[in-house]
């Protein structure tokens, strides 16, 4: 019976050419659209190198100030903060402090190379999974001595040095000379914890080891022992946090500051107003948007799909008449829609394969590599299933109720 | 076979009631080939539809093999139409984005428990019971009118049906082709004792079936058995 109705369903789309291409069209352009967005999603959010565990990490990139005056202030937490009050924490395997990216400039035979440097401690390698393409990172014994040593991307290795090896040969980066330790892999610029072109020791910024407040220029990355541990972190935190507050030196002031996944901190910045989780919001938000994205080309393709299926009343008689129940009816429709839908799929696929190339090589995102793996591929495909049944199931219903004395008479009531 | 018990069928709109069938009674016994003739809307195809279980009565009973259908479901209505009836129409029906062999293959894809080797083998029988065996990969739209009611009649009998229903079946063809039809349904009501049920406008057609019904203004006003049909032959 199925080959049947794939019979049926590649004659009817060779038959309204037009139709097929409107369908078709419509089909694979908004899948690819939502193939890009769930592969941007994926990339910024998702498990990447050398974000890989990310079921067991952390970060704490905000710091907000709530004075009792009424007036507020937030921004990344200080290394002073993080050194006595996070690293100090007692559930977390291991705790990294790193600061934000800088941008600094090189210069390479009279030519400006703008690069990102990020100061990292030891435990940043340890916790990071970076993939070194020559030597390895920097040790404790640098960090402790705040040696001249430096990581650099392979970016930066191709600008600067050439294609050739870059270990042991020296870089100077705003004015000052750096030793290469090791050569990773770029990191895209969406993954703000772990990013830069050039990685050194965090106690060359020994200036601000000490600058007291809360808020400054550092992030931490924290990793659990297991995915269990993770809720076990937060509210260790969130207690050292209250006692932090209760010592407050301006009585009634609030601080706000969470250990949060990728996803969980973008979802509470924008979304939570630095306090909130966001992220119920934001799974509203993605699956509104999706289903509202979704419903125009479908509700157009179930328009499609009723007049091209009114066309074919006399089958649905015929097929009535000789047996199929309005079940059957329903399934042969949903059956041609699906076939339909992945046919879009397919073209989806090929769309979004080029326009993700087409983001990757034209540098709009710094080191983007925008991929269809198969977490994309398996949401595409899920895509295009619900797309189908979204598109075919109005319009099967709608047929599958006609008399059969009417489908044969031409569908009219 | 079919027994239908005060049949009456009626059309409604918002401000107009029209009586298609009036206080209809009919019982069609096994291995009968019956006509109806009547003026255009005089309400023959209607019978036909409500025999097929096609459409149902404003009032009244239908039984197929003794068994009253007005309280059947969806799917079950469907399985009696797979299993028992068989139609023939006017304007053919055939599907033509399928092949002949796949159009005749139809009514056995919503029967269960049979292979599609089997399926197959009984098309190609049905083709050759209507002479078309040679046809089987062409499309209907490649295929004479004649050909394609033969096409028509190879689906209705793949299933063996016990009744076939058929209307007009000879209306959109010229007489030469009519008769060809016409000639394969008494071949099928003589050697395989199908029951046939036939609409037809055509006296010639008419007589040559066993028993001719009268309709006039959605009444049966004569019900008699034919003086051409050749009772020899039966």
């Amino acid at each position: 019976m199925l080959k049947n109705y794939l019979k049926i369903a590649w004659k009817v789309l060779l038959r309204r050419k037009f139709f097929t291409f409107i369908s078709l069209f419509g089909i694979s352009f908004t899948l690819m659209v939502l193939m890009v967005a769930t592969s941007l999603f994926d990339h910024t959010f998702g498990p990447q190198i050398p974000e890989r565990d990310m079921d067991k990490l952390l970060f704490v990139n905000m710091m907000r100030e709530e004075h009792s005056e009424g007036y507020s202030s937030s921004g990344p937490p200080s290394y002073h903060f993080l050194d006595r009050n996070v690293r100090t924490l007692q559930t977390p395997e291991q705790v990294s402090i790193n600061s934000m990216f800088f941008q600094v400039n090189s210069y390479i035979n009279n030519r400006k190379l703008a690069l990102d440097i990020k100061y990292t401690d030891r435990e940043f390698w340890d916790i990071l999974e970076f993939e070194f393409l020559e030597g390895g990172p920097f040790g404790q014994q640098e960090v402790a001595g705040a040696s001249r040593v430096a990581v650099i991307n392979e970016n930066t290795r191709n600008q600067y040095f050439g294609e050739g090896e870059a270990v042991g040969k020296t870089i100077e980066v705003d004015q000052v000379k750096y030793k290469v330790v090791g050569v990773v892999k770029d990191v895209p610029v969406l993954r703000v914890n772990s990013y830069a072109d050039v990685w050194v020791p965090i106690t060359l910024r020994s200036q601000d080891f000490n600058k007291p407040g809360f808020r400054g220029l550092y992030f931490a990355t924290i990793k659990a022992h297991s995915p269990d541990d993770v809720p076990k972190i937060k509210d260790e935190y969130a207690a050292m946090l209250q006692k932090l507050e209760d010592q407050h030196a301006v009585k009634g002031s609030k601080l706000s500051s969470f250990p949060d996944t990728i996803l969980e901190a973008f979802a509470r910045t924008f979304l939570g107003r630095g306090r909130e989780p966001g992220l119920a919001i934001l799974y509203t938000i993605l699956a509104g948007l999706t289903f509202l994205f979704m419903l125009l080309p479908a509700i157009n393709l179930v328009s499609i799909n009723i007049s091209r299926i009114m066309e074919r009343s006399s089958e649905i008689g015929v097929r009535k008449a000789f047996g199929a129940t309005s079940s059957t009816i329903i399934g042969q429709f949903i059956v041609e829609n699906v076939f339909l839908t992945l046919l879009g799929g397919i073209l989806g696929f090929a769309l979004s394969a080029a326009v993700l190339k087409l983001i990757n090589d034209s540098g709009v995102i710094v080191y983007a590599n925008l991929g269809l793996n198969l977490r994309v591929f398996t949401w595409g495909l899920l895509l295009s299933l619900i797309f189908g049944l979204i598109s075919g199931v109005y319009p099967a219903y709608k047929m599958s109720r006609l008399k059969a004395v009417e489908a044969l008479k031409g569908g009219s009531k | 076979m079919i027994t239908l018990k005060n049949i009456e069928k009626v059309y409604q709109t918002k401000t107009i009631e029209t009586v298609a069938l009036h206080n209809v009674n009919l019982h069609i016994p096994k291995g009968e080939f019956v006509s109806v003739m009547g003026p255009s809307g005089c309400g023959k195809s209607t019978l036909l539809n409500i025999m097929g279980l096609l459409d149902e009565p404003t009032n009244g009973i239908v039984e197929i093999d003794g068994l009253p259908i007005s309280r059947y479901k969806d799917k079950e209505l469907a399985h009696i139409r797979n299993q028992k009836l068989g139609f023939v129409f006017q304007s053919y029906h055939l599907i033509n984005d399928l092949s002949v062999l796949d159009n005749v293959e139809l009514p056995l894809l919503y029967r269960t428990g049979v292979s599609a080797a089997e399926t197959r083998r009984l098309a190609l029988t049905a083709l050759e019971k209507v002479g078309l065996s040679a046809r089987t990969k062409h499309y209907p739209t490649q295929l004479s009118g004649g050909q394609r009611q033969r096409v028509a009649i190879a689906r209705a009998l793949i299933g063996q049906p016990e009744i076939i229903l058929a209307d007009e079946p000879t209306g959109n063809l010229d007489s030469v082709m009519g008769e060809e039809i016409m000639n394969i349904l008494l071949n099928l009501n003589r050697h395989d004792g199908t029951t046939i049920v036939m609409v037809t406008h055509d006296e010639n057609m008419a007589q040559k079936t066993e028993r001719l019904i009268r309709f006039f203004d959605g009444q049966q006003v004569s019900d008699a058995k034919t003086t051409a049909f050749d009772y020899q032959k039966v």
